[in-house]
């Protein structure tokens, strides 16, 4: 989904060789990116990987220890002020007022940015009005549901319509509900022409709303490119059986020895199994085959090209939300779980 | 805009941002007006029988200026945990990357907090009245001895702000000044007589600046009895100098430090 604004512009993001150590931790090992004025970059990686880090670079607020960042041609050490004239963040928390009202929220952030009374209050109207908050305008956002909270959140960020925006982890801790209002949100914002750089665990939503993407893992890009190179980049197919009961998962694994090209990756809380091949309807009818007896513990069986999970698990060597570490190198590892 | 128009503007925002919240969270009010009427209650008349004051005044009018002191000392905390309530919700990074000015965040913190200060003085003062405090002096010199006592209260704000940036969790700043806080509002002649003291005790007291603070609004409000016997130490002869001059050392090299710190800061 190439937008046409993206092709023969110049990069609205430059980053070059950046690396950023915390003590002794190495949370970023030499990244670079670029991303194309207009165009919407997705920054992905596990927690920790160092996708905070990267836009805490980009937004000013840290000094990277070694290396090159630019906006809009403009460095972020050197020409901070200017930089943080023409971008927003939005964080990984909805950083609102909780005691303000989500107008005078908007109207606060509006005057930072240097506009007007006038002009702060008719943009945070329309803004209000934008994300669906003009019935709550005079609420103390305190009142806010995570979901508003967050719109509200990147309302402040669009009030003086930056050329580049930041959303670290836009959706995460949202419902679904709330989750496919917000991904409408940026498709907007992006079709009207502005960079987006967007970090997310999501591949679905990185799938869903970027041009190109950026994998990183321990600080270091893995891969990049769209979703269907990254696809392509991964190969074959994927064999998929869910069952009734985990308990057979070990036992069917066992039959299908020899079918996959590479590990079989087994689920259990969605009793789900994966295997990697290379063939196609053949080795469906091989599988089906070897599992004569199993029929009642079969729930599905499908045979599917590579989404961006198995591009996750095949680069990472781990699943995109079952994380190593937390993105702050300094605090515990955040515990595991499974892919979904 | 040149620098100066921005950065007061931006202090502006932020200031109106911290009151707005002050009118909206009762228990800030109670919290600054509340424990200063029981303080004086409390002294005036549970420990007051027993604390022989100099010369012939009541105990009410020695207690007053004291407890004025002790509370915009304490008030002053409140500068420390609402940084780092704002460092913890994520709201001093987006203020950093905001092309705002990058001292208005703590000006509009610290000048916010005075006005809380102004509020519990006000209700102090008519506690005061209710108990039989009075200001004997003109209208000069009591506007004088509010305005040393906030003027003081401004300047520990900027520590706390500092605190409150390194430190980075509220609970914490409250616990950690609250330590350092009590001794030097109590080790002084805030409630009792410095004569009481024992001698190590009592130098502490001497030059503890809060001393000197308690003693500048005796004497602005009138407080004191002439001829009385009152400390000879320099920093007690010349309360209001010492005072100031406190004030100008400790704004000198809190105020850069606590920007520094803002500008090099980010939550977690």
């Amino acid at each position: 989904m190439l937008r046409p604004s993206v092709l023969g512009m110049s990069d609205a993001i430059v980053v070059e060789g950046l690396v950023k150590r915390y003590g002794g931790t190495t949370a970023l090992d030499g990244v670079d990116l670029t991303a194309a004025e207009g165009s919407v970059l997705g920054l992905l990686g596990p927690n920790g990987a160092g996708k905070t880090t990267v836009v805490r670079i980009l937004t000013t607020l840290l000094k990277a220890d070694a290396g090159r960042a630019e906006v809009l041609g403009l460095d972020v050490v050197r020409d901070g002020d200017a930089v943080r004239a023409s971008i927003g963040l939005t964080g990984q928390y909805a950083a609102v007022d909780e005691y303000l009202t989500g107008v005078e929220n908007l109207e606060m952030v509006g005057r930072l940015y240097r506009l007007g009374r006038r002009q702060a209050r008719a943009r945070a109207g329309e803004l209000l009005e934008r994300f669906d908050l003009a019935g709550a305008a005079d609420r103390p956002a305190k009142t806010y549901s995570g979901g508003m909270r967050r719109r509200l959140d990147i309302a402040a960020s669009l009030i003086a319509r930056p050329r580049v925006l930041f959303l670290d982890e836009p959706t995460t801790g949202l419902d679904p509900r709330s989750r496919l209002g917000m991904w409408e949100f940026i498709a907007d914002l992006a079709d009207g022409g502005t960079t987006i750089l967007l970090t997310t665990q999501y591949l679905e939503e990185a799938d869903r709303l970027a041009d190109r993407m950026v994998v990183i893992d321990h600080g270091q890009v893995i891969a990049r490119g769209t979703a269907d190179e990254l696809k392509a980049q991964v190969g074959g197919q994927r064999l998929e059986f869910t069952v009734t009961t985990a308990a057979v998962l070990p036992d069917i694994a066992a039959r299908l020895r020899g079918l996959a090209v590479d590990e079989p990756q087994v689920d259990e809380q969605a009793r789900r199994l994966t295997l990697p091949v290379s063939g196609g309807a053949e080795i469906l009818a091989e599988a089906l085959q070897r599992l004569d007896g199993y029929t009642a513990e079969i729930f599905d069986v499908g045979l599917r090209r590579p989404d961006l999970d198995d591009v996750f698990l095949a680069l990472t060597g781990h699943a995109a939300e079952a994380a190593a570490t937390d993105d702050d190198p300094r605090t515990e590892p955040a515990v595991t779980g499974g892919v979904r | 805009m040149s620098s100066l128009a921005a950065t007061l503007s931006d202090s502006a925002v932020i200031t109106k941002r911290n009151l707005i919240k002050v009118k909206r969270v009762p228990d800030l009010i109670v919290f600054a007006t509340l424990s200063p009427i029981m303080f004086v209650l409390l002294f005036r008349y549970v420990f007051g029988g027993s604390i022989q004051v100099p010369g012939d005044i009541s105990y009410a009018e020695f207690l007053l200026p004291g407890i004025f002191a002790q509370t915009v000392v304490f008030g002053s905390t409140v500068t420390g945990a609402s940084i780092a309530e704002d460092l913890q919700k994520g709201l001093i990074d987006r203020f950093r990357s905001l092309p705002m000015s990058r001292s208005a965040v703590l000006i509009g913190r610290t000048i916010a907090d005075a006005g809380l200060n102004i509020i519990s003085i006000a209700v102090m003062a008519l506690t005061g009245l209710a108990v039989g405090w009075r200001i004997h002096t003109s209208v000069g010199e009591a506007v004088g001895g509010f305005l040393i006592l906030l003027l003081f209260a401004f300047a520990i704000s900027w520590l706390m702000a500092l605190v409150g940036l390194l430190v980075r969790t509220p609970e914490v700043v409250n616990n950690a000044s609250f330590i350092v806080i009590f001794p030097l509002t109590f080790v002084a002649n805030t409630f009792v007589p410095l004569e009481t003291f024992p001698s190590v005790l009592r130098t502490f007291a001497e030059w503890n600046p809060v001393s000197s603070v308690v003693q500048s609004a005796r004497e602005l409000f009138g407080n004191t009895v002439p001829g009385a016997p009152t400390s000879d130490a320099w920093s007690l002869q010349h309360p209001v100098l010492y005072t100031l001059l406190w004030v100008v050392i400790i704004l000198a090299v809190f105020v850069p430090l606590s920007v520094r710190a803002y500008r090099g800061t980010a939550s977690r």
